[in-house]
């Protein structure tokens, strides 16, 4: 078989597998559909695998069929394999297996099994769809489709109301992103004529001239997309929301794969990029902001996921920010490290809130060390990676943006500077996770599961609000499961820890570059893929330095969170920058203050103003008022009488014979 | 004789036709006053044809004649629909028509 037919493959397995899953619905049972969806995905990487194999350096595109071919528009349904695709099919696909292989424990006793297998093989068809698009529409397709069934499961848990409001919240904003991804491809394809990416490539030199305005514009329109999917400043505050969602999803959609489709935009769109760089500009900008902003909220919220959540954001920033600075390598290589260890990170979390009997709350957490050992092993693992300690993956893939960022100098130099302290603040928020859920006293509930008992709440209730719950369909299941007691589980967290541990040795400085080479094909016609390239020393220089760092900020986090720690004196003296973290920067409320509600003043001005008098009044009313007064005038004439018709008659003819006569 | 005698006759039957279908309020009457009317046209149309020496005149006269008994049969018709239902033989009466 061919390289595309393999691009094809990987495409449908996860499409028949929705289908089929949707299709048997009532005729198999649940478990039956756990094993289809994961097969399917394995089905699919192991296709990736062969993609891999047969690459050989090259760009290809498939055709399968043309919606529309015409003069100046080549719709078309077609797929370009090359090395930047193929690693994001990769990494997509192979998470997505174990993030599956997890979920058929995790979810097991919900009653909405077989449809979250469903909703899980259709987001990664859309995000493979997304990643093999050879074409803006395509692209647009793949995009529209992976927000749906992000909103999809978010809302998986359809009865309980936060969830279903941050379905809605996830959904809009990525709708927002959506058109400035279509704005956006219009701005290009009007200069280029053209959809396809091989060829908007080739023609971007010669259509605009480099930073002309209409470039510009559509670059950061297509960064608006990729900020609403990646949740980047301001665009964000979907992501720590969609925390809703089940941990399987938070750990594939919110933090392996979807979020980082805008990485992969900028990424796969570098050209345009290069030739426009003060919209580039934006996005390092961008990604600078957001990777502190989130990093200092990280820093005081009490959720679990919402921890996990906010490192998401602060280290998808680095990706944006390294991408949009042309260090694409580097930015791809830490996605795909991210996605290793930000989805065990998860798949531990999942494991300790099932342990606590759903409750996601830090503060009520504690020793955990002891009764959970896989579980804490892995978070340990993940936080290390995060936190960027050697040799786990984060280690080599983060320290090698920012000393590839201090090679272009400049102003990226003041980026390189807050990046390492978002990576000192990284390590404190992921260790101080650690601490206060592993360690301390015993939580009751993980002095239960010494006992050998798995906590289980009284009456199930949502840990946002405290409402009353039941366990039937819409809500979460009845039993919870760890990782200590599900194979599946075991073997998803421990495959994904060995890939957190030596991820990073496909970059190591001055010995390997494998990543770097295997993408080349991709980036060959970017100037600054070979010109930024630091030295092994430096390289290994900002190594110890982002060594010295994690280690510094684990060591702060101990000091404040572990044992004797003075966490609530330290919160006492800085209430106020405490206060302003817990409240996200007040995000929120300043979207709401600036954005919904001046639209919903505009819409109770246009319901009951505009609508009332102007379309109300003057135009239905005017328009009927005319009708009225013309229609009286002509009932005015209908009196009846005879007489009266037989002499209107009689005074026509005599006017129209009056008239020829006078004419003539 | 010359034609404009011919014509002013005409025209004062026509008048007078005119005047009775404005003025009357009897269907009868006013069934005459129409007859009355159409005649003049007929005497106008023969005295035409006559001054011309053209046929087609007279032919339209016959033409008008027919009409105007088909016209009578229909008018009369209605007068005996009306008195039959008992109802007033006076077209004013007869205004449910109106706008």
């Amino acid at each position: 078989m061919s390289l595309t037919t393999y691009g094809w493959l990987v495409l449908i397995f996860p499409l028949a597998g929705a289908v089929l899953i949707g299709l048997t619905f009532k005729a198999l049972p649940q478990r039956v559909h756990g094993a289809i969806g994961t097969l399917a995905i394995f089905l699919s990487f192991l296709s990736a695998l062969a993609m891999f194999f047969e690459l050989d350096d090259r760009q290809v595109v498939s055709v399968a069929w043309d919606y529309a071919s015409t003069v100046g528009i080549d719709a078309q349904l077609a797929i370009l394999v090359d090395p930047l695709s193929t690693l994001m099919c990769l990494v997509v696909a192979g998470v997505s297996t174990l993030i599956h292989l997890y979920s058929v424990a995790y979810m097991g006793g919900d009653r909405g099994y077989s449809r979250f297998f469903a909703y899980l093989n259709f987001f990664v068809f859309s995000m493979l769809l997304l990643v093999l698009a050879a074409n803006f529409f395509l692209l647009i397709v793949g995009w529209a489709f992976v927000g749906a069934a992000s909103y999809l499961l978010i809302s998986f848990w359809y009865r309980r109301t936060t969830a279903t409001s941050a379905g809605i919240k996830a959904f809009v904003i990525n709708v927002l992103g959506d058109v400035g991804l279509m704005l956006g491809t219009y701005f290009v394809f009007k200069g280029t004529g053209t959809l396809d990416f091989l060829r908007t490539f080739e023609t971007v030199g010669t259509s605009f001239t480099e930073n002309q305005p209409e470039l510009v514009a559509g670059c950061i329109l297509l960064l608006v997309g990729a900020f609403a999917k990646s949740a980047q400043v301001p665009l964000h505050t979907w992501l720590p929301d969609a925390m809703e969602g089940p941990t399987p999803v938070s750990a594939l959609i919110h933090a392996a794969t979807m979020v980082t489709a805008g990485v992969y935009l900028i990424a796969r769109l570098h050209p345009l990029f290069e030739h426009a760089p003060d919209a580039a500009a934006v996005g390092s900008i961008i990604g600078c902001a957001t990777l502190l902003i989130a990093a200092t909220i990280g820093l005081t919220v009490t959720d679990l996921k919402r921890v996990i959540a906010y490192s998401t954001m602060s280290q998808i920033g680095y990706m944006i920010m390294a991408v949009s600075s042309a260090v694409y390598a580097a930015g791809m290589f830490h996605l795909m490290t991210h996605a290793f260890f930000k989805a065990l990170l998860f798949m531990a979390a999942g494991s300790v809130i099932s342990a606590m009997g759903g409750v996601q709350d830090l503060d009520k957490m504690g020793g955990f060390r002891k009764v959970m050992p896989f579980t804490f092993a892995c978070m340990v693992i993940g936080g290390l990676a995060l936190a960027g300690i050697p040799p786990f993956a984060g280690f080599f893939s983060k320290d090698e943006i920012l000393s590839y960022m201090l090679d272009r100098g400049g102003w990226y130099v003041v980026m390189v500077v807050l990046g390492y302290l978002g990576a000192f603040l990284t390590a404190i928020y992921t260790f101080r996770m650690i601490f206060r859920a592993f360690f301390g006293p015993m939580s009751p509930e993980a002095e239960e599961l010494s006992h050998g008992h798995l906590y289980h709440a009284p009456e199930p209730t949502n840990p946002a609000t405290g409402e009353v719950e039941d366990t039937d369909v819409g809500f979460p299941g009845p039993e919870h499961h760890i990782a200590e007691r599900a194979g599946a589980m075991k073997v998803a967290m421990g495959a994904l820890a060995v890939l957190a541990i030596v991820g990073g040795f496909l970059q190591i400085p001055g010995i390997t570059s494998a990543l770097h080479d295997f993408l080349e094909p991709t980036f060959h016609g970017s100037r600054a893929y070979e010109e930024i390239h630091p030295s092994a020393g430096a390289e290994w220089l900002g190594l110890a330095i982002g060594a010295a760092i994690g280690l510094a900020g684990i060591f702060v986090a101990w000091r404040i969170y572990g044992k004797g720690g003075n966490a609530a004196a330290i919160q006492e003296r800085f209430s106020g920058l405490h206060r302003f973290f817990v409240n996200k920067w007040y995000f929120d409320e300043a979207i709401d203050f600036l954005i919904v509600r001046p639209a919903a003043w505009l819409g109770r001005f246009a319901n009951s103003t505009f609508e009332r008098v102007f379309v109300n009044g003057a135009l239905v009313g005017g328009s009927t008022g005319a009708v009225r007064v013309l229609s009286a005038a002509v009932r005015g004439i209908q009196s009846g009488y005879l007489r009266y018709y037989a002499a209107l008659l009689l005074v026509g003819l005599t006017g129209l014979g009056a008239y020829f006569l006078i004419s003539a | 004789m010359s034609l404009h005698w011919y014509l002013v006759v005409s025209a004062l039957i026509f008048c007078i036709g005119a005047g009775g279908v404005l003025t009357r309020r009897n269907p009868l009457v006013i069934l005459l006053c129409l007859e009355l009317m159409l005649n003049a046209a007929n005497l106008a149309l023969v005295a035409f044809a006559r001054a011309h020496g053209d046929m087609g005149g007279q032919m339209f006269a016959l033409m008008v004649m027919v009409v105007a008994a088909c016209e009578v049969a229909v008018g009369l018709g209605l007068v005996v629909a009306l008195y039959r239902r008992r109802l007033p033989i006076d077209v004013d009466e007869l205004r449910e028509l109106q706008g």
